[in-house]
């Protein structure tokens, strides 16, 4: 395991009345791509701008490379930062904004000369040298943001949302190139997204953040087959969320009693009696004209939404919840109106124990 | 980005342009014209105008004595404009980074002085600083002097009236730049590694440069060309090109001469905005 290079413990952040960051506890290691993923306002950015300095933390530790930070003002630490709109400097070239750290740093004109043009090689900006921020698109604003940031050497790379002002075919090609960079130079990079998608894309793991708390840290595929609450089932992927009670335990196999019937999923720490709830994902949800051995679950297809490459059918249950599942290619015996039973391997659903706050009398 | 391509418009760009610049022509281009030819004829021997050219009344300002009131002026101008800009900037920075309605309650309080008629301010400077007024006795009875010191029709009082006059001028525009600074760039700069004082000099002086030249504009060429607070807090003792203007045009009536000065005043100012324009694009002047 390597080493971690940012450490934050037990930080709190309060903007007046407001806790915005509660008792957060993240080791974030050395040469990963960690990405702080959640909603707005969740207090992911917020997190970050602690790490940067912008902000000061109400409370708690915050360490980049074994040391104290949190006295150190922004221009004290070694960490550089990607804004979400660039902030390049518009009175300056591109060559003298990338150039603007080393230039503080009083390092000799020749070194920081032959700097930016390794940086703009990088990014494939060489040849824009002369020009204004102005006269950039939005794609290269950030590739001249990102080599500005660069070419400090830092050990962490700060991102906010740094694609988030790009169309959607750009920001995905941007995902790759980012990803591939951060492999390429080995560097930490703390990531900031609240978009999913992104996040499994490019991440080695992710930190699902939710009002102020993580909820989650693991790889991408972990989160996304284990996720340990039904916040983080949800805001993941796709996926189907059934309340219901646990009837019987029998070796890690649960019955659960559903409003819509009977089902049967996998898991360890459940009671008899527990209200609980289980997340399957559209993938991994079957059908069939007969009952499965442990499902009971019956549902009427309302209609069919084909997406390219996946065709997703929507389905009613009797409670009036909406079930989704969706294939490669689809049944062509399966018709709009059509009465299904639902069922699903057992350890490919998750059981998820419920908040106390979330369990309803 | 490129910008999108404007739609054909029906009018002709004169007919579009026509009412405004009709106006322009009629109360501007016109009376300015008229001023600059005035420039160059006689004067009239019981005043008025004699329409026979001459450089008679551009000679007669490069006298010594016409001279000096010039440069006198000039420099007088240049020290306002200074403090203003030097008062002016830190005052509308902290304005600027104040929440939206306590940044207007500011403004608000910064106008108020402009809406009182400018007699009456330039009255009660007279009556505070009189020999025998508020500030003197103050002075006195705090024993930091012993005797009155006189300061009504001294340069340092118009210098007073005029810094105090203008300095509103200097700080809107210079408040509107900063105002439009965003602090992101701030912590981009802190980010890279710049000292707040770094920063200042590299990020933050560079941005708001048009706001501190219309500063400069709108403080200099009125301080230069004033004559009201010159004339009062002066008592007409102490000349400024102002106060010549206005008497060539009223009680000495040279006309030429008056107007040749105007010229002179004119072309400070079309110089001002040339150099301007070289430095920032038209569009991001801040004007009021």
């Amino acid at each position: 395991m390597a080493d971690s290079i940012v450490s934050l413990r037990h930080v709190d952040k309060w903007y007046g009345d407001n806790h915005v960051v509660k008792d957060l506890n993240l080791e974030i290691m050395e040469g990963e791509f960690l990405t702080l993923l959640g909603p707005s306002g969740c207090g992911k950015t917020t997190t970050l701008r602690m790490i940067a300095g912008f902000e000061d933390a109400s409370g708690g530790i915050i360490e980049v490379q074994g040391e104290r930070v949190e006295e150190k003002e922004p221009y004290q630490r070694d960490v550089n930062t990607v804004f979400q709109n660039y902030s390049l400097f518009p009175h300056m070239t591109v060559f003298d904004n990338v150039a603007y750290g080393p230039t503080i740093r009083k390092v000799p004109k020749a070194k920081i000369k032959e700097d930016v043009t390794r940086m703009l090689a990088l990014v494939q900006m060489s040849g824009y040298e002369r020009r204004k921020p102005d006269a950039l698109s939005g794609g290269q604003k950030q590739r001249v943001a990102i080599a500005r940031a660069l070419i400090n050497n830092p050990r962490v790379l700060l991102l906010d949302e740094p694609l988030g002002a790009l169309d959607l075919k750009l920001r995905k090609q941007m995902q790759i190139e980012l990803k591939r960079l951060q492999r390429k130079l080995g560097i930490t990079f703390v990531y900031v997204t609240h978009d999913q998608e992104e996040a499994m894309t490019m991440s080695d793991r992710i930190a699902v953040m939710k009002d102020g708390v993580i909820l989650q840290v693991d790889a991408p595929l972990d989160i996304y087959d284990r996720p340990n609450c039904r916040f983080v089932a949800d805001f993941i992927g796709e996926s189907n969320i059934l309340d219901g009670t646990v009837i019987s335990v029998d070796d890690g196999l649960l019955t659960v009693e559903t409003p819509d019937g009977i089902l049967t999923s996998r898991g360890e720490g459940f009671q008899a009696g527990e209200k609980i709830c289980v997340s399957i994902r559209p993938e991994y949800l079957s059908v069939s004209r007969q009952p499965a051995e442990g499902f009971t679950l019956r549902a009427v297809i309302r209609d069919f939404i084909n997406m390219g490459t996946v065709i997703k059918t929507n389905l009613d249950l009797p409670s009036g919840q909406e079930i989704r599942f969706s294939r490669f290619e689809l049944d062509p015996d399966l018709r709009e109106g059509d009465e299904l039973y639902l069922c699903w391997d057992p350890a490919k659903s998750v059981p998820i124990h419920l908040d106390p706050e979330e369990v309803s009398p | 980005m490129s910008t999108p391509r404007r739609k054909r418009n029906p009018l002709p760009a004169i007919a579009q342009a026509g009412p405004v610049s009709l106006w322009m022509i009629l109360f501007v281009t016109l009376p300015m014209l008229f001023i600059i030819y005035i420039s160059f004829m006689t004067r009239g021997t019981f005043g008025g105008v004699e329409y026979t050219p001459t450089l008679e009344a551009y000679k007669t300002m490069m006298d010594a004595t016409y001279f000096a009131v010039i440069l006198k002026s000039l420099q007088v101008a240049v020290v306002t404009t200074l403090v203003c800009l030097l008062l002016g900037y830190p005052f509308a920075y902290f304005i600027a980074r104040k929440p939206p309605e306590t940044a207007s309650r500011l403004i608000m309080l910064l106008m108020i002085p402009l809406w009182t008629n400018s007699l009456m301010r330039l009255n009660a400077w007279m009556l505070l600083f009189q020999t025998n007024g508020p500030v003197n006795k103050f002075l006195l009875s705090a024993g930091l002097i012993h005797s009155p010191i006189t300061f009504i029709y001294t340069d340092g009082l118009v210098l007073l009236g005029l810094i105090t006059n203008f300095l509103p001028f200097a700080v809107l525009p210079m408040y509107s730049s900063i105002e439009k600074l965003q602090t992101a760039m701030l912590e981009a700069s802190a980010d890279l590694g710049a000292k707040p004082s770094v920063t200042f000099r590299k990020v933050t002086l560079p941005l708001t440069f048009p706001g501190i030249f219309s500063a400069i504009i709108l403080t200099f060429i009125p301080a230069l060309g004033t004559y009201t607070i010159t004339d009062m807090l002066g008592g007409g003792k102490v000349l400024y090109i102002g106060n010549i203007i206005k008497n060539q045009f009223g009680t000495i009536r040279n006309w030429p001469l008056g107007a040749a000065l105007s010229v002179l005043l004119l072309v400070i100012t079309a110089l001002l905005i040339f150099l301007y324009s070289r430095f920032a694009r038209i569009e991001d002047m801040e004007v009021l």
